[in-house]
């Protein structure tokens, strides 16, 4: 069942989207070829999904976590940009220092600023009990005009005078796990993480409370565990991995800070979360869809002299029928005829 | 029935499923103009699945319904209204803040200008009609369950309804508002309206009905004339043999003088800030039940929170084996020996969770190494439970799959398994079947003789009776009186709980 819903929602985006690939003058076989079947038919495309893919298993990681704690993180941008811009402060001074230091420094600057930029969230949340869904939002745009702030002002390339800080020593660069690819160790690490986080969810003491308070906070609290407390440390938790994740795409891919640094990672985080059930396990096929899907409407766009935006148009539309067939299975439709 | 009178209403071959659970498999029921009918069986049996269907709140898998012999096609509760069927469900669907008369008009008001005060005459004359006394005037939320009640019979009088389901409609009642209730139906068949009584209660099934169609498992197992058959052939077709009580042994096993739970002056506010335990205190001795009857509403809910340790008291003082447990939590609670089966099973499982986690989430410290679930204590805890307390379920099984009995089995093992000094036990067989109710009955004596010192909460007053040395009563956050269970009569309880002093 689970198999043959992903099959589903392709042929529906199929039937939905094919009008506009008709109207831009091209073929909508040949389109849905290059969106999911092209990328994988060559070695360097396919790693580039995995390249795609290494930031959203982290995000992805991060909302599931969250969300099965009961913590409704929707600020996973805004960790992932914090941590983003803690690694480029860390990466910027480490010059004189070795690759075995200076990474690891790199990224757990990272992974601490995630937590920090959760932290006041989720204490409102657990001490007061305001909603950290708009807190969580609202920081998000405090983040990217951080951001903003910094490439504008201190961090401003010296040489180009784009707004774009200048590179981080060479030693805080994540080394590269295909020569030649942008395939780096942060990959790597992301799987780690949502291996290790699957393990603790479902095997440890701290997983099943976490899983529980999420689950039924009042029969959590009925049964001893301390609902607060836990919460705080899923909402660290999940901003921690989403920190992680913005570290990891300056040490590992861009080697400086940029606005797009992001570019909504930590929202697509959300919908990988969703697809995945909150299953740790199942972030891992979804962040690789999605990063299928990714590469695709790139390569679409290439091939058949389509405007980009249609890939991205027909990537929505995938989004958001997976997402209603992934709903809509629990309901079956029963056809009646009115009675006179 | 004689061949010539046209049943109000004739149910035939009904069927309904529910995942793979049979409500209804068949079911014939036929409802003469101008009787009093019961539809008994025990919780689960499908009566009131039966009626939901009636009513059109459930569709039928399969089967027909004629009112007054004439085929309908009922897929909602608007259809149902308009062939004349009322229905007065154990929720009642009342806008609180409006008046009666408000509530009883709410949704036939036809033209756009409503005159408020035709419509109260009209409401006042139905209500006197039938013997309902009540104000038309009066707010909705200052009125007793029992009031509301009324006010639920009126609309469907109010909508001409000639068929008028009641379901269970003595379960909130105190004795005195149950005859009165008796009273309007009886003024109800004298104008022809056919009633469908609902119930579980034999007694009263003997006392007000005029046929009665019992129900097992889904099926009928027998329709026949009250005054035709005894209370004892019911209990039978009812449970399919002859019920057996729990036998509670009359001394008091280990009555220990000191007690082992005491509340003294406890305050507590309910969950919209208002006081809901008023300076309540009570003990409970090692080796005995005290029952605590009351109406729904009276604080029972917030008694047992409070006791459990997730509810804080406002003032006053809680302790168990003279250990001061005030305002501790729940985990210092159970530490310090209390047992806590709550009031609504679901609220202390986790349902997506396995059976053998929700055994284990109390005491989850004690399944776990460096950190990791020892799963396969974990599993084998699970298993001897399961086996101890012959519990129909697998330990990996998601608790929500089990059936009310199972998940209250589940938690009672969790819980007993330990040897708690002190239970607090609320509502402990609500829609339990007979054999899960006797099971869990059981073993409550059986933990009283093991000395556990134990607060039973119940609405059901046949249950407080039975199972308690001593019976507290209480009424708007107080402990009216205790009574020694000798003495307790169900008059006495009813008079105590409707708020008379003796």
């Amino acid at each position: 069942m689970r198999v043959i819903l992903p099959i589903l929602a392709v042929i529906i985006t199929f039937a939905l989207t094919s009008a506009l690939v008709l109207m831009v003058g091209a073929s909508p076989l040949e389109a849905y070829y290059h969106f999911l079947v092209e990328p994988l038919s060559s070695r360097v495309s396919a790693v580039e999904v995995l390249v795609k893919a290494t930031p959203l298993l982290l995000t992805g990681a991060a909302v599931a976590v969250a969300f099965s704690g009961g913590f409704w993180n929707i600020g996973a941008e805004g960790q992932f940009l914090a941590g983003a811009v803690a690694a480029t402060a860390i990466g910027l001074n480490m010059h004189s220092l070795p690759p075995a230091v200076a990474v690891p420094l790199t990224l757990i600057g990272g992974v601490a600023a995630g937590m920090a930029w959760v932290a006041t969230p989720a204490l409102m949340k657990t001490r007061l009990g305001i909603d950290e869904v708009v807190t969580t939002l609202l920081l998000n745009s405090v983040a990217l005009l951080a951001v903003s702030a910094l490439l504008n002002g201190p961090w401003r390339d010296p040489i180009s005078q784009w707004p774009q800080s200048p590179d981080i020593a060479a030693a805080a660069i994540l080394p590269k796990l295909i020569p030649r690819s942008r395939l780096h160790l942060g990959f790597l690490l992301a799987i780690l993480v949502v291996a290790a986080l699957g393990f603790v969810l479902s095997r440890t003491a701290f997983g099943v409370r976490l899983r529980a308070a999420g689950m039924e906070p009042d029969a959590a609290r009925f049964a001893g565990i301390q609902v607060g407390r836990v919460m705080l440390t899923t909402a660290l938790l999940s901003g921690g991995i989403a920190g992680l994740a913005g570290a990891i795409e300056v040490a590992g891919i861009h080697y400086h800070l940029i606005e797009a640094i992001s570019g909504g990672h930590g929202y697509t985080g959300i919908v990988i979360a969703t697809l995945s059930g909150l299953n740790p396990w199942a972030v891992v096929p979804a962040a690789l869809f999605i990063g299928l899907i990714d590469t695709g409407s790139q390569t679409v766009s290439r091939a058949l002299g389509v405007p980009v935006y249609l890939g991205e148009v027909i990537q929505a539309t995938l989004l958001l029928v997976t997402l209603a067939v992934l709903l809509l299975q629990h309901y079956r439709i029963r056809w009646e005829r009115r009675a006179a | 029935m004689t061949t010539d009178e046209v049943p109000a209403v004739r149910m035939r071959g009904i069927w309904k499923r529910f995942g793979t659970v049979v409500a209804n498999r068949g079911v014939d029921f036929d409802l003469r103009p101008g009787e009093i009918h019961a539809l008994l069986g025990e919780n689960g049996a499908g009566k009131s699945t039966l009626m939901r269907i009636l009513y059109g709140l459930y569709r039928a898998d399969a089967g027909t319904i004629a009112v007054n012999g004439a085929p309908a096609t009922i897929r909602s509760p608007h259809d149902a209204i308009a062939h004349g069927i009322g229905m007065v469900t154990q929720h009642f669907a009342l806008v609180s803040p409006m008046t009666v008369t408000e509530n009883v008009i709410l949704g036939c008001d036809q033209r756009i200008r409503l005159d408020l005060k035709a419509a109260q005459q009209q409401v006042s004359a139905a209500a006197d009609r039938v013997g309902l006394s009540i104000d038309p005037r009066a707010l909705v939320k200052d009125l007793s369950v029992g009031q509301r009640q009324r006010v639920e019979i009126l609309k469907a009088l109010y909508r001409q309804a000639r068929v008028l389901i009641l379901d269970e409609p003595t379960a909130v009642l105190v004795p005195q508002e149950v005859e009165q209730l008796f009273a309007t139906l009886r003024r109800l068949r004298q104008e022809g309206v056919s009633v469908v009584f609902i119930s579980h209660k034999l007694h009263e099934v003997m006392q007000i009905t005029d046929r009665v169609t019992v129900m097992r498992a889904g099926e009928v197992v027998g329709a026949a004339e009250t005054s035709r058959v005894t209370p004892t052939d019911l209990a039978r077709m009812m449970v399919g043999r002859p019920t057996i009580g729990v036998i509670k042994p009359r001394t008091i096993s280990a009555a220990q003088p000191q007690a082992a739970l005491q509340l003294e002056g406890v305050s507590a506010r309910n969950n919209k800030g208002l006081p809901a335990l008023r300076n309540l205190s009570l003990e409970v001795r090692a080796g005995e039940i005290l029952g605590v009857a009351g109406v729904a509403g009276n604080g029972q809910t917030e008694l047992a929170q409070v006791i459990e340790g997730v509810r804080p008291v406002t003032s006053g003082r809680l302790l168990v084996c003279g250990q001061d447990i005030t305002n501790a939590g729940p985990r210092r609670a159970m530490d310090a020996g209390v047992g806590r089966i709550p009031e609504d099973r679901h609220e202390s499982v986790v349902g997506a969770m396995s059976v053998a986690y929700n055994m284990a989430l109390e005491h989850l410290d004690e399944f776990t190494r460096s950190g990791l679930i020892d799963r396969r204590r974990l599993r084998q805890h699970a298993e001897r439970l399961i086996g101890q307390y012959q519990i129909r379920a697998r330990p990996d099984d998601p608790i929500r799959t089990l059936s009310g009995g199972n998940m209250q089995k589940v938690i009672l093992a969790r819980v007993l398994d330990r040897n708690p000094r002190v239970i607090v036990v609320s509502q402990p067989t609500r829609g339990l079947d007979v054999a899960a109710t006797e099971y869990v009955r059981g073993k409550l004596v059986e933990q009283r003789q093991k000395g556990a010192a134990i607060l039973l909460i119940s609405e059901d007053l046949d249950e407080i009776l039975e199972l308690s040395d001593r019976i507290a009563v209480i009424y708007e956050g107080e402990i009216r009186q205790i009574l020694d269970a000798g003495e307790a009569t169900l008059e006495a309880l009813g008079l105590l709980m409707a708020g008379l002093r003796r």
